[in-house]
């Protein structure tokens, strides 16, 4: 029908409609303190998105997206915190020219691991690469031997444990329970004055574009047609032939690519990285933003992110004791009465106003059929 | 410790401060006089903070959610106290203090996306606020980049000075140096066991402590170990500690861990009345949680017991309970939040501004002499002069003050020699 490679004209106007929302209503509506929380938000988009591949197409449920975050968050922070830690800004320390944290921790000698990050082309390669190859290394472990649903759920819960253990542990070299902060400069460009913000928003939104593209071309694609059909039955695809185990990899490690950006990003727009990203919690919030979106809509996740965090902020600015239940509240009510989160609610009811409003001088030609397909009553 | 040791440190910043400090009297002493008594708005608000000619407006920002909660609830409860007593007595230079809460959620990112709320929107002409040393150093940065004042209650590790942070607590040689020296004179101690969560205050008290037992004290230290935060298995530790019967165990563990640490401690056997044990990190508040059974006899190291016998303390506890219950209990650090308002007031009526610079240069050298602690000072690094005291427990989760020291111990927050 009207598929194309990447979209159906209905996905089309829907990216159009968020591009015009992020790149002109936003920046003209909000002032640059809560642009800058949107683009924080927006960095958790980026996880939303890998997982409606991953678990929403590829039915491979991640508790433990925050380490793929946590790991490209920490990359960047590395980078920018020795930018930050130059000899002439640390010169009250013991050893200057080391990070603080470190300088606190008796450590003299910058470790050999920190080294590579003196440079901004490795820390973007180290962005994409570290998180992706851990990926690809628990998604092979797991996969091949097939461990699925449930177990492979728990196991990434253990990971973001695990990781969080270690980075609070090793504090002489990650920055411990504290994270890394005062990031400052990149390449000399200082991220924290209000222009910079602004720049770096319209970059992250860019980049979120970018993610958005990919997103649609996997699932436009055979490929998302295989995640789908393995998804619904993952024998008859191996009996089909193919390689089930492979496939998951591949739908694990982009999730965990896209996190990696969002993690990234995280660290350049709120100058700041700690281990509460890494941990259990922030990975099952970053599921929750997928649930409430829409796990299927790719739009949806990034709508279900930018919400959910909005609420956040402004129940805890109006009731600061009592907003993690109406919170709380608002996820049950969600879960319960939308399954599909907010694309479903949009796709059951909003969508088909409007069609029948404007669609009635075209012929019906997309919605109808599917209806007819899904067997709902014909008007 | 003198002033010989700080002034190897005289950062630009301090330098500045000096300066600052040298201009204040001239400041303060001229339109004074001129003054009626709600000075114009104008006058004394040059940057445009959040004050009216009849509000001024502060930000409250603590965990009022979370792990944390448990700990910074005092400090929330006892600085709307003070805003409250202030306001009862006039205000701020003729204006009501009214206070904007947020919520920290024990999450550092909050707090430091909360502070910039505070000074962006809100304009607030001083946070009282943050309680771990993880949310401070993620606040700093945003207090710093947009000239806000933080009044920060904790007793914290130190090296730390920044001209827009006020240190109501104290730092780490303030609390611990005096405290050991009494122990080791007054029980002799020779060997001590150091036992610490794992991050950044207990690991850097207790490599002060250790420099000090070995090269002052001239003891022994027989263990050092660290537990991740909200542990609650120490028998492997217990039984360290048995093997090397030191002569005292000092511990900064954190939080709820206490509640096994010492519950444990007492099911293996080590009577607190025999083995002396000196804690930095146990208040009131924690004893609340391990019970007064598990912990009698215990030393804590502090500069404020609610039990603690001054006029000030005898209007202050009263005050606090009548605002929030009979059964609460004033541990060290919310009795050091109580200060935060009284010092930020002093300190503008000194400045004769709400200006953040005027405030920060006006800081050092005031002085409160209605502290439930007792007298206290700003010093020129922005930390307080205050005592150290040794408090014994009792089994009703009241401290038995035993030792303070004659004077008010200098704030060196970058101890020569200890680092």
């Amino acid at each position: 029908m009207n598929d194309s490679r990447f979209a159906t004209r209905s996905e089309l106007i829907g990216i159009l409609v968020l591009a015009v929302l992020l790149v002109v209503i936003l920046p003209l509506c909000l002032d640059v303190f809560r642009l800058n929380l949107v683009a924080k938000y927006l960095t958790y988009a980026f996880v939303a998105l890998g997982l409606v591949i991953c678990w929403g197409y590829g039915g491979i449920l991640s508790l433990g997206q925050g380490v793929f975050f946590g790991l490209g968050g920490y990359c960047m922070a590395m980078f920018l915190k020795l930018e930050a830690s130059s000899v002439e800004n640390t010169k009250i320390q013991s050893t200057p020219g080391i990070p603080d944290f470190m300088d606190w921790n008796q450590i003299t000698a910058l470790p050999f691991f920190w080294k590579p990050f003196h440079s901004l082309t490795f820390t973007i390669a180290a962005v994409i690469l570290v998180p992706g190859i851990f990926a690809l290394i628990i998604g092979a472990a797991m996969f091949k031997r097939r461990v699925g649903g449930t177990y492979f759920a728990i196991i990434t819960q253990a990971v973001a444990a695990i990781l969080t253990i270690l980075i609070v542990g090793q504090q002489g070299y990650t920055g411990g329970i504290n994270g890394m902060t005062d990031l400052r400069t990149l390449k000399g460009w200082d991220i924290r004055p209000d222009h910079a913000k602004v720049v770096l928003y319209f970059f992250e939104v860019g980049l979120l574009f970018a993610c958005i593209f990919i997103a649609q071309f996997v699932r436009h694609s055979k490929l998302g047609r295989i995640l789908v059909a393995m998804r619904d039955q993952e024998d008859r695809v191996r009996f089909s032939g193919y390689s089930v185990a492979n496939f998951k990899i591949f739908a694990f490690c982009i999730a965990a690519i896209f996190a990696a950006i969002g993690g990234a990003m995280f660290a350049l727009n709120v100058g700041f990285m700690s281990p509460s990203f890494v941990g259990i919690v922030p990975s099952i919030e970053m599921v929750i933003y997928t649930a409430v979106g829409g796990r299927l809509s790719i739009l949806g996740a990034v709508y279900g992110t930018i919400l959910v965090n909005f609420a956040k902020t402004s129940l805890s600015e109006s009731f600061p004791e009592l907003w993690l239940f109406g919170l709380g509240g608002l996820f049950i009510a969600v879960v319960l009465a939308f399954p599909n989160g907010l694309a479903g609610i949009w796709g059951d009811y909003v969508q088909p106003r409007i069609s029948k409003l404007i669609g009635t001088r075209k012929p019906k030609s997309d919605w109808t059929d599917n209806s007819v397909a899904d067997g709902a009553p014909a008007e | 410790m003198s002033d010989e040791a700080n002034k190897g440190l005289l950062s630009p910043l301090r330098r500045k401060l000096l300066m600052g400090m040298a201009a204040v009297p001239a400041m303060t002493m001229l339109p004074r006089a001129s003054f009626a008594q709600a000075p114009a708005t104008s006058a004394v608000n040059t940057t445009g903070l959040a004050v009216t000619d009849t509000e001024v407006t502060v930000g409250i920002l603590h965990s009022a959610t979370g792990t944390m909660a448990i700990s910074e609830t005092g400090s929330i409860e006892a600085e709307k106290l003070a805003i409250e007593q202030i306001n009862a007595a006039g205000g701020v230079l003729g204006r009501k203090i009214k206070f904007i809460q947020e919520d920290g959620a024990s999450d550092w990112p909050t707090f430091a996306e909360k502070a910039k709320k505070l000074l962006v929107n809100d304009k607030v002409a001083a946070i009282m606020g943050c309680w771990t040393s993880a949310s401070r150093k993620a606040v700093l940065p945003v207090v710093e980049q947009y000239n806000g004042m933080l009044y920060y209650p904790t007793f914290y590790e130190g090296l730390e000075q920044s001209k827009n942070v006020i240190y109501t607590g104290q730092e780490a040689t303030q609390q611990i140096l005096a405290g050991l020296n009494w122990i080791a004179k007054e029980k002799g101690a020779k060997t001590f066991f150091f036992i610490g969560s794992d991050y950044i205050w207990p690991r850097t008290s207790n490599k002060i402590a250790r420099k000090h037992v070995e090269n002052v004290l001239k003891g022994k230290v027989v263990g050092e170990e660290y537990y991740p935060l909200g542990n609650t298995q120490f028998n492997s530790v217990i039984n360290k500690i048995k093997l090397t019967k030191p002569d005292v165990i000092f511990t900064d563990v954190v939080g709820g861990s206490n509640v096994a640490f010492y519950k444990q401690l007492k099911a293996a056997g080590i009577d607190l009345a025999k083995q002396a044990l000196l804690t930095i990190s146990v208040t009131e508040d924690e004893i609340d949680g391990i019970g007064g059974e598990n912990i009698a006899g215990a030393y804590a190291c502090m500069k404020y017991f609610q039990s603690l016998d001054n006029p000030n303390n005898k209007a202050f506890v009263p005050a606090f309970k009548k605002m929030w219950g009979e059964k609460t209990v004033i541990g060290d650090v919310t009795q050091a939040a109580y200060l935060g308002p009284w010092l930020w007031k002093l300190t503008v009526e000194k400045a004769g501004s709400f200006d953040i610079d005027k405030i920060a240069a006006a800081s050092p050298g005031v002085e409160f002499k209605g502290a439930p602690e007792g007298y206290v000072r700003i010093h020129e690094n922005h930390h307080l002069w205050s005592k150290t005291r040794v408090g014994r427990a009792k089994l009703d989760g009241q401290f038995e003050l035993i030792y303070e020291t004659a004077d008010l111990v200098e704030p060196d927050p970058f101890p020569k020699g200890y680092q």
